[in-house]
């Protein structure tokens, strides 16, 4: 009798439990304050965008990474029509270009025929989670070729390797990140927490890792590595190598949130109840921690996006035929080719797009993050 | 208990000599130490099962460090502490976590005390999943009841400790310091951050608790008045050194040592027509880091006398363990010693 009535007590209070109000986590206010900052969604939803952008690059894109045409050399970006000669409006189509100045790679478009641009199409073949499919959203019939932002000196499709350089690009930064954020966590909680010789010693390495002119270090880095190294093993180095010289900073802040972080009443009473020493550095003192730690991480994005794009400027990161947007971009360093192929910059504008995207939402999550911005 | 059969009761602690002091370094790779902040320096007292020892004393006088040493949350330079006829300070760790579920601190600051990125849930029941006392359905049924016998209700676990306020907070790190089922609960001023109203709240329900579960508290504090209300014996230290320590009422009608009574003639009467001759005391408390010589407290007693200066006034019971150290008082010096 009595066990029934506590068990009736039990589910009214889980009850309570259920409809005990919203419950407010830190993280739950935050996405809150978060939501209202309008060009931190912004930022966001153009980078979510991006990211599906690169990871789906082989259906999004009419062409494979390198797939080239000798004879479509700096081909301009194809306009695309919805009005018909005869004035009435179609499903959108392109012509098709035809070099008219061989010299100078001058196109002029032929406007006997039109190309409509065809969804869902056959083309280049790719693998999709261990399926190989050719099935592509956009396409046009051959001989007329895509070229929605134009075409580089091999006649491969810009917006094609765009997106296909993102997979590079875009995901050097992530990580990076993690490598250099697991590493920075780790050694600055240690140094942080422990304190006295130990601590001395960690920030002295630490300093000086911050020393070393990185610039140079990364010349020298990207000398060494063979010109024969396989492309993703190079790409994993050098996400590796911006990442060893970037988590440096990072610890030394991190060590000075412990430091002050391991005086706090709730550490000392995390250690009166018996934690060990492990649960207090992972449960009480590096959660508290995060918020700096994410926002530190959005704005720390953007430094290996275009430190990526800096070694592939100067030939030392992704090589060809392998696109990145930092390579892709080196294409324009000279004022010739900028001057008579401007789509060349286009990368360039992904980058600037990317980084001014990831320091909005950066900029959104320390508001909403920071605890005295209560709203 | 204030009876003075307080000498034949049992002692759940006997702190002897115990000493703490902060080194204070220069230089950065090759550091040596130039200095100590004596905060704790040579405390005896014991506190018998049961009662509430109150320790009072101007900020920095080292209450604070005294309760903490009794944990073991900081290391003592010397002395001992005896919990249950273990020396706390030699005590390998493993045996300390188990003795950490004997002895548990409620801590000054409601809002620095829990942790912001957990649940009150969470909070209350990690005691219970540390020492392995109760996990899952049985762990939340636990941390439900705890939270009912603190005044909060059964739902407020799931919630964070922002959302309650200063009182809820300090319910809340009562219930996580319950949860053991300690022995020994260390206050450390836990109402000085609360209003007058919401203390007394608190007040009453530490001492429910101590009636319901046989605590024994340590209550430390810088309100005479709070002491009074709670303590059964109280402890005045001044500068790292107790001073007088005796029975609550003892202390309050009789006050042997200066500082003692300056103190007292502090407390504020609410009846305005009550003239009452205080004793004001000249100066600020000398630093920790450079205390004066003899008896710590003469540079601003009152009745400060030649040998004051040089020789430290022994500890002594002056009867019916009344505790003080006052050259005033026969036997604290050794000269009364050498002329006997």
């Amino acid at each position: 009798m009595t066990k029934l009535v506590t068990e009736a007590e039990l589910n009214n209070d889980a009850k309570i439990l259920e409809d005990g109000g919203a419950i407010r986590s830190p993280w739950k206010m935050a996405w809150r304050k978060l939501k209202r900052h309008r060009l931190a969604m912004i930022g966001m939803w153009i980078l979510i965008i991006l990211h599906l952008f690169s990871i789906f690059a082989d259906f999004f894109t009419p062409y494979g990474e390198v797939n080239t045409d000798r004879r479509r050399i700096n081909h301009p970006p194809t306009k695309v029509h919805i009005v018909s000669p005869e004035g009435k409006l179609v499903r959108p189509f392109i012509y098709r270009y035809d070099r008219v100045d061989a010299m100078r790679n001058r196109y002029e478009p032929d406007k006997s025929t039109m190309y409509p641009i065809r969804l869902f199409v056959r083309g280049d073949k790719y693998k999709i989670l261990g399926f190989e499919t050719n099935v592509r959203l956009l396409g046009v019939d051959s001989p007329a070729r895509l070229y929605l932002f134009g075409g580089d000196r091999y006649g491969r499709d810009i917006f094609s390797r765009i997106a296909y350089g993102g997979r590079r690009s875009l995901f050097i930064g992530l990580i990076g990140l993690v490598v250099s954020m697991s590493i920075g966590m780790i050694y600055g909680g240690i140094a942080g927490f422990f304190g006295g010789w130990i601590d001395n010693i960690m920030m002295r390495v630490a300093e000086v890792i911050m020393s070393i002119p990185s610039i140079y270090l990364l010349l020298a880095l990207g000398a060494v590595l063979p010109a024969s190294l396989p492309s993703d093993k190079r790409f994993m180095l050098i996400t590796f190598i911006l990442a060893f010289i970037s988590w440096a900073g990072l610890a030394r802040v991190i060590r000075g949130m412990v430091l002050s972080l391991a005086k706090t009443e709730f550490v000392a009473g995390a250690e009166a109840i018996g934690c060990s020493q492990p649960r207090i550095i992972l449960r009480h003192i590096l959660p508290n921690t995060l918020s700096y730690v994410i926002v530190n991480a959005t704005l720390a994005i953007p430094g290996f996006i275009l430190g990526e794009a800096g070694l592939s400027l100067l030939s030392l990161g992704i090589q060809h035929p392998l696109a990145s947007w930092g390579n892709m971009l080196s294409e324009a360093m000279n004022l010739s080719g900028l001057s008579n192929y401007p789509w060349l910059l286009v990368p360039g504008f992904f980058i600037f797009v990317t980084v001014l995207s990831y320091s909005f939402f950066g900029d959104g999550i320390r508001d909403a993050l920071d605890p005295r911005a209560q709203t | 208990m204030t009876d003075g059969t307080i000498n034949t009761q049992e002692t759940l602690v006997e702190v002897r000599d115990l000493v703490k002091h902060f080194p204070i370094r220069q230089g950065i790779i090759f550091s040596k130490q130039v200095g100590a902040v004596q905060a704790v320096d040579g405390v005896t007292f014991d506190i018998f099962k049961g009662e509430t020892l109150g320790l009072v004393g101007e900020s920095g006088c080292g209450k604070t460090t005294t309760g903490r040493l009794i944990l073991r949350l900081l290391e003592a330079t010397s002395g001992e502490i005896y919990f249950d006829g273990k020396n706390i300070p030699a005590l390998p760790k493993d045996d300390l976590r188990e003795l950490r579920k004997d002895m548990q601190i409620i801590f000054q600051d409601p809002y620095g005390s829990l942790n912001p990125r957990m649940t009150v849930g969470d909070i209350v029941g990690e005691p219970l999943h540390i020492h392995k006392i109760a996990r899952g359905a049985e762990k939340e049924k636990r941390v439900r009841e705890l939270l009912e016998v603190v005044g909060l209700s059964a739902f407020h676990a799931r919630r964070f400790p922002h959302e309650f306020s200063g009182g809820q907070r300090q319910r809340i790190g009562i219930a996580r310091a319950l949860a053991v089922d300690p022995r020994l609960i260390v206050c450390d001023e836990p109402v000085s951050a609360l209003d007058v109203s919401i203390q007394a709240q608190v007040i009453n329900l530490l001492e429910d608790l101590q009636d319901e579960f046989g605590l024994t508290y340590l209550f430390i504090a810088h309100d005479l008045s709070v002491v009074k209300h709670i303590s059964d014996r109280v402890a005045v230290m001044y500068l790292g050194k107790i001073v007088e320590l005796t029975d609550k009422d003892e202390l309050y009608r009789n006050p042997k040592h200066p500082y003692t009574q300056a103190l007292l003639s502090a407390i504020p009467e609410a009846d305005p027509t009550l003239k009452k001759e205080r004793i004001l005391l000249k100066g600020d408390v000398p630093s920790p880091i450079n205390p004066p010589t003899g008896c710590r407290f003469h540079t601003r007693c009152p009745k400060v006398m030649d040998i004051c200066k040089v020789e430290e006034p022994k500890f002594i019971d002056s009867g019916d363990g009344h505790f003080v150290a006052c050259h005033l008082i026969p036997g604290c010096s050794s000269i009364d010693e050498d002329e006997e």
